[in-house]
């Protein structure tokens, strides 16, 4: 099958293919949602700023140049805005068909970091180096994958009109489709990613329409797991002294408590309208770890202040709701569970994000979407707002 | 236009939806609700703790500035040494609180490691010196004599040594030039505390944490000026302390040099002159108490009587000052303020006080004329003074007749003064006063500048006293309920003059006024006081505000704030009766108490004045006083338990004189010799690099002199009395106030 085909199934809108349509007048580009599109654009353009301002000045990570993580962070940009493109085209029914071969590629490539091939980066066993300075983060395309698999098992039966929700047979086989790649990411350990996968499990659980049992369960194994972990030792003692530091950062005033009173204090000074881009002492400073990674809106919060940190918040809102509006509008429920597992996807991985700088989650290692730099991360977000898109064009226009 | 049953929707979806679109917008709520915590409401504190985080300063302290002699002779300055320091943050961290390190650190300085351990403690009110009673964060001296090879040993093995540093530094040096040590008149520093870096924050001067601090003398009057102002960058750092950029730079001022008026070489002369007079008299026989005198402090002021600049000011015992640099070691603490110290830290030209004894009377003179008696008029100088059963004699009940005020002066004749204080005191009512007494001798006094400060500049000057009636009923209020407890009317002598006290001590009383007209009793008097008068007898009745700093000159030499001569006041007598006193005094030289010791001093060339005094201390052997002066300057020394004024200090005073004019034993001047035939006028230069154009220093002054006297000796000279004895006759001796019968004295004062 191809997008094309795929676009005259659905049977909505005039039957034309092809990139023509794209710019044609009541056709695809007034279908698409652009206020996600835009917020998309505008906090990846606001991430480029963030990323220059932390990066210029470090001469031992830019090699000297000042504009090496801006051309980068723009590039992956570029790629990610492609590769959306690319979804789009594809369209997300196109890509279900095509979830075993992903689903695959995933699992090799994850297990790929299990082997010498992978790398460790902060103490996360996450990361496959490639030569040249690239390097892949395998674990965000997981988060991709497992959507995607989850959704077509649990849809399958329910958009052919056969039930009307997935049973539980169904739901143990999707649970199992998405352990495998969760306990590979477990083993790195790459926690942050671990948690993400588990929420995403739960918000494509709730958007199936799976039994209350299932949702229930799943809270409860998660709270089981997570006390097994602490007691069985599993964990890293760095990881749960992010942990402990959130909890009292009196506890670990030199290690990641620091960390966390440093990006407070970097948010806090920032005041209503910030320092200006460039002026922050504690970013300039380099008081605050990961300034261009995980530790981005702290950056934000210095130098852009209330009103620019601010705004990051509303563009992620406006995304979000936007999304929200299209898992409930969509007609198939394949297309509800994946816009709700991006939905749990982004939601949490951006309240983790600024959670954790501003002092009220633990410290994870975790990206903003769009925002932190990071080429894995940028391209999977891209490729769900690819997903959102493609689902949204594909819905009946409502009338 | 959602719930489409053919495409599958169902409710339980669709709500599920809205629950999660409800959970992730209240989840964004709440970074937004944590984000305006954090930067609206509490903004402010963070952006200050931030303002703290980047901002490291550096300080370069500034060099501290020399103190001058006149001449130019540094007598305060700086040297680089090896400072061997400790850091207490760095030694606290260690599992023994560094005790380990301290000893090993002992050994390689060869000290006790008792003494490297107290050194490192701080200070509190249950510590006793040696403490550190600087900044905790600072590092705290541990020695500044560190040889280069033992410098070299801590730092080669910086890895046994955590915490430990060796680095050259610039600290105070008192060098002593010509042996002049100058003690107390320089005074010594220390570090400042964080009460005194509190109180200066947001003055004009701030202190640093590492700064030194003039705690007494001329390093304490002059701290501010001395101290320079220690340069300040203050550098943008990055959360490993890598500079990042330059916030603000101060550059460090060095602090300015202070010439002073005294003169090194006469500074050296009167401290060993001083102490050479106290050891002579300590081999004399007191009669009194019939033991040696023990001449345990003495005290020598050299004053240039026309401007009132301290050429020399000597107090004995004394004590090295570089004892205090680098910090004070527990042994030499307790030698300097322990009980059988004798307190060498005092500077007893100014902080000690007695009795004046006879060198009082210029002002009982003076207030007698100011009372209406002829200074020409006769007066009856009998053996002894009866009043109400009790008899005051001259000294050793010498009579001479009636006699002037001026002679009255000269020979040192207590009745005279006895008859005239007590009838001021029978017109002014008695013991039943009228309402406004005219007290003209208590009045006078004052205007003396008795009683209160010379303001000289140095602290803690001590008032000394006039027992006037104010000052009587305030000290019977404070001491009435003691006296009336212990006083018995007959019982042993300190019992009976409590009784009396106690009955009557808020009155002044006939003995008071008569034992007070010649300087005994309740009267204190310091003798910087004694210069300030006698200088102004010399240069015809202007006293001045002493003074030990003549200029201020910047470190590069271009400013030079000079310290002019003050006025303090005029004494209250005519020119007529300033003239008849000159006389006096003189005669005291030529013919009076001071003549034995005189002996062949070239008067007419170089006129002396004196007045001798010896005060009666309750308990203890007199204090000895002699108060001189030439055209130029004043000289005033005093001895405690010495005896006689010119018999323990007239051998030294003259010598004094010997020095300063050039004069030999044998009464011959020889002007090369002299050191300072007239005051220094001009200023020691000081070139824009900073040095200082000095003449060369002597190695000792003093010696030079006795060489010089020796000389002189050689050529024979019979009249001098031989050796130091004091062979005093009757007549000459110093006078000194007898009571015959029950001695009526309050317990005295020292």
């Amino acid at each position: 099958m191809t997008g094309a085909n795929n676009f005259s199934v659905s049977g909505y809108g005039p039957e034309r293919a092809g990139w023509t349509r794209l710019f044609a007048r009541d056709s695809l580009a007034r279908r698409l949602d652009w206020p996600i599109l835009l917020s998309a654009i505008a906090l990846s353009l606001i991430g480029t700023a963030l990323v220059y301002s932390a990066t210029r000045n470090r001469t031992e990570i830019n090699q000297g140049d000042p504009y090496y993580f801006l051309v980068r962070h723009l590039m992956n940009t570029g790629i990610g805005f492609a590769l959306m493109v690319g979804t789009i085209w594809l369209g997300h029914r196109t890509l279900r068909t095509a979830v075993p071969i992903l689903y695959g590629v995933s699992v090799f490539m994850i297990l790929l970091v299990l082997t010498p091939l992978g790398a460790t980066v902060n103490g996360a066993h996450a990361w496959i180096v490639f030569g040249g300075g690239f390097s892949l983060q395998p674990s965000e395309f997981v988060k991709i994958t497992i959507i995607l698999g989850m959704a077509m098992l649990l849809a399958a039966r329910v958009d052919a009109g056969d039930k009307p929700y997935p049973d539980h047979r169904t739901v143990l086989q999707a649970l199992g489709l998405a352990a495998v790649p969760i306990m590979i990411v477990l083993l790195m350990p790459d926690l942050g990613s671990v948690m993400v996968m588990v929420i995403i499990i739960l918000g494509v659980l709730l958007a199936s329409g799976a039994s209350n049992r299932w949702v229930f369960g799943l809270l409860g194994t998660g709270a089981l797991g997570a006390i097994a972990v602490w007691q069985l030792h599993i964990l890293d003692e760095y990881q749960i002294n992010r942990f402990a530091a959130f909890a009292n950062p009196d506890l670990d005033p030199a290690g990641v408590g620091y960390n966390t009173n440093q990006a407070r204090i970097a948010i806090g000074s920032g005041g209503l309208f910030g320092t200006g881009l460039g002026h922050g002492s504690q970013t300039t400073g380099q008081f605050v770890p990961e300034q261009q990674t995980d530790f981005v809106f702290t950056v934000a919060g210095e130098e852009l202040g209330f009103v620019g940190a601010g705004l990051i918040l509303v563009l992620l809102g406006v995304i979000l709701w936007r999304a929200c509006r299209i898992a409930r509008e969509t007609t198939e429920l394949y297309g509800t569970i994946v816009a709700a597992g991006i939905i749990a996807w982004f939601a949490f991985q951006a309240f983790e994000n600024v959670g954790m700088t501003l002092g009220i989650m633990p410290v994870a290692g975790l990206p903003l979407p769009f925002v932190s730099y990071g080429g894995s991360s940028m391209f999977a977000v891209w490729v769900a707002v690819g997903l959102l898109q493609s689902i949204r064009v594909q819905r009946p226009m409502s009338a | 236009m959602t719930n489409i049953p053919e495409t599958g929707r169902t409710p339980r979806v669709q709500i599920r939806l809205v629950v999660i679109q409800i959970l992730v917008l209240s989840l964004l709520g709440t970074l937004g609700g944590r984000l305006w915590y954090l930067q609206i409401r509490n903004g402010d504190e963070y952006a200050k703790e931030a303002s703290g985080n980047h901002v490291q300063q550096v300080v370069q302290p500034a060099v501290r500035g020399s103190i001058l002699d006149a001449r130019g002779v540094p007598i305060a300055d700086n040297e680089t040494r090896l400072v061997v320091s400790a850091s207490r943050t760095d030694l606290l961290k260690m599992k023994d609180d560094g005790k380990a390190v301290l000893t090993k650190l002992a050994a390689v300085l060869g000290m006790k490691p008792k003494d490297v351990m107290e050194k490192v403690r701080l200070c509190d009110a249950k510590t006793p010196q040696p403490c550190w009673n600087g900044s905790p964060y600072q590092p705290i001296p541990i020695t500044d004599e560190a040889t280069p090879r033992q410098a070299l040993q801590i730092r080669e093995r910086s890895e046994d040594f955590p915490g430990i540093t060796a680095e050259p530094e610039a600290v105070r040096r008192y060098a002593a030039p010509g042996k002049a040590n100058s003690a107390q008149v320089l005074g010594y520093l220390s570090p400042v505390t964080d009460d005194e870096i509190t109180k200066a924050k947001d003055s004009d001067s701030p202190y640093l944490r590492s700064d030194q601090v003039g705690r007494s003398g001329l390093e304490r009057e002059y701290d501010k000026e001395l101290r320079g102002k220690a340069g300040v960058t203050r550098y943008e750092v990055d959360n490993l302390g890598r500079v990042i950029g330059k916030a603000k730079s101060d550059e460090a001022e060095p602090g300015a040099n202070l010439v002073t008026s005294i003169d090194a070489r006469v500074q050296r002369v009167a401290e060993y002159e001083l102490n050479e007079a106290m050891k002579i008299a300590r081999t004399q026989f007191d009669k009194i108490t019939g033991e040696n005198y023990k001449a345990d402090s003495g005290a020598v002021v050299v004053m240039e009587a026309k401007t009132g600049r301290v050429v020399a000011m000597a107090s004995n015992p004394s004590y090295d000052p570089n004892a205090w640099v680098g910090g004070i070691s527990g042994k030499d603490y307790a030698r300097l303020t322990g009980k059988k110290s004798n307190y060498p830290l005092l500077n007893r030209a100014i902080q000690g006080q007695s009795a004046p004894g006879s060198t009082f009377k210029v002002v009982s003179t003076a207030a007698a004329v100011e009372a209406g008696y002829d200074f020409d008029g006769r007066y009856p100088c009998t053996s002894s003074y009866s009043v109400g059963g009790q008899t005051f004699k001259n000294f050793e009940g010498e009579s001479f007749g009636p006699i002037s005020l001026g002679r009255a002066l000269e020979v040192s004749c207590d009745t005279v003064f006895y008859g005239l204080a007590d009838r001021e005191w029978k017109r002014d009512g008695g013991i039943n006063p009228k309402k406004t007494p005219k007290d003209y001798f208590y009045k006078t006094a004052h205007q003396f500048g008795l009683g209160k400060e010379t303001g000289l500049d140095l602290p803690n000057e001590v008032t000394g006293r006039i027992p006037d009636r104010k000052w009587k009923a305030d000290y019977w209020k404070a001491n009435k309920d003691a006296w009336c407890k212990t006083g018995k009317k007959n019982g042993s002598y300190v019992e009976k003059i409590a009784y009396e006290n106690c009955l009557e001590g808020n009155k002044m009383r006939e003995g008071d006024s008569i034992n007070y007209s010649i300087g005994q009793g309740d009267t204190l008097v310091t003798p910087i006081q004694e210069a300030v008068i006698y200088g102004a007898l010399a240069n015809g009745g202007t006293m001045y505000k002493p003074t030990l700093g003549k200029a201020i000159v910047s470190a590069d030499g271009k400013s030079v704030q000079e310290i002019k001569p003050r006025v303090s006041g005029k004494l209250p007598i005519t020119k007529a009766t300033l003239k008849g006193m000159d006389a006096a005094l003189e005669g005291v030289v030529t013919r009076g108490t001071a003549a034995w010791k005189f002996g062949g001093w070239p008067q007419d060339k170089i006129p002396l004045h004196a007045k001798t005094g010896t005060a009666e201390v309750y308990g203890k052997q007199t204090t000895s006083w002699l108060a001189t002066y030439s055209k130029d300057y004043t000289i005033v020394m005093t001895i405690a338990q010495a005896g006689t004024g010119s018999g323990a200090s007239g051998e030294a005073v003259r010598s004094i004189y010997n020095a300063l004019y050039g004069v030999g034993t044998d009464g011959s001047i020889d002007k090369k010799r002299a050191l300072l035939p007239t005051p220094q006028k001009s200023l020691p230069k000081i070139q824009t690099d900073g040095s200082i154009d000095a003449p060369a220093m002597s190695k000792d002054p003093a010696k030079d002199l006795q060489a010089t006297e020796k000389d002189t000796s050689e050529d024979g000279d019979q009249e001098q009395p031989a050796g130091t004895t004091p062979s005093p006759t009757a007549s000459n001796r110093d006078t000194r106030r007898r009571t015959a019968r029950p001695k009526k004295r309050r317990r005295n004062l020292t």
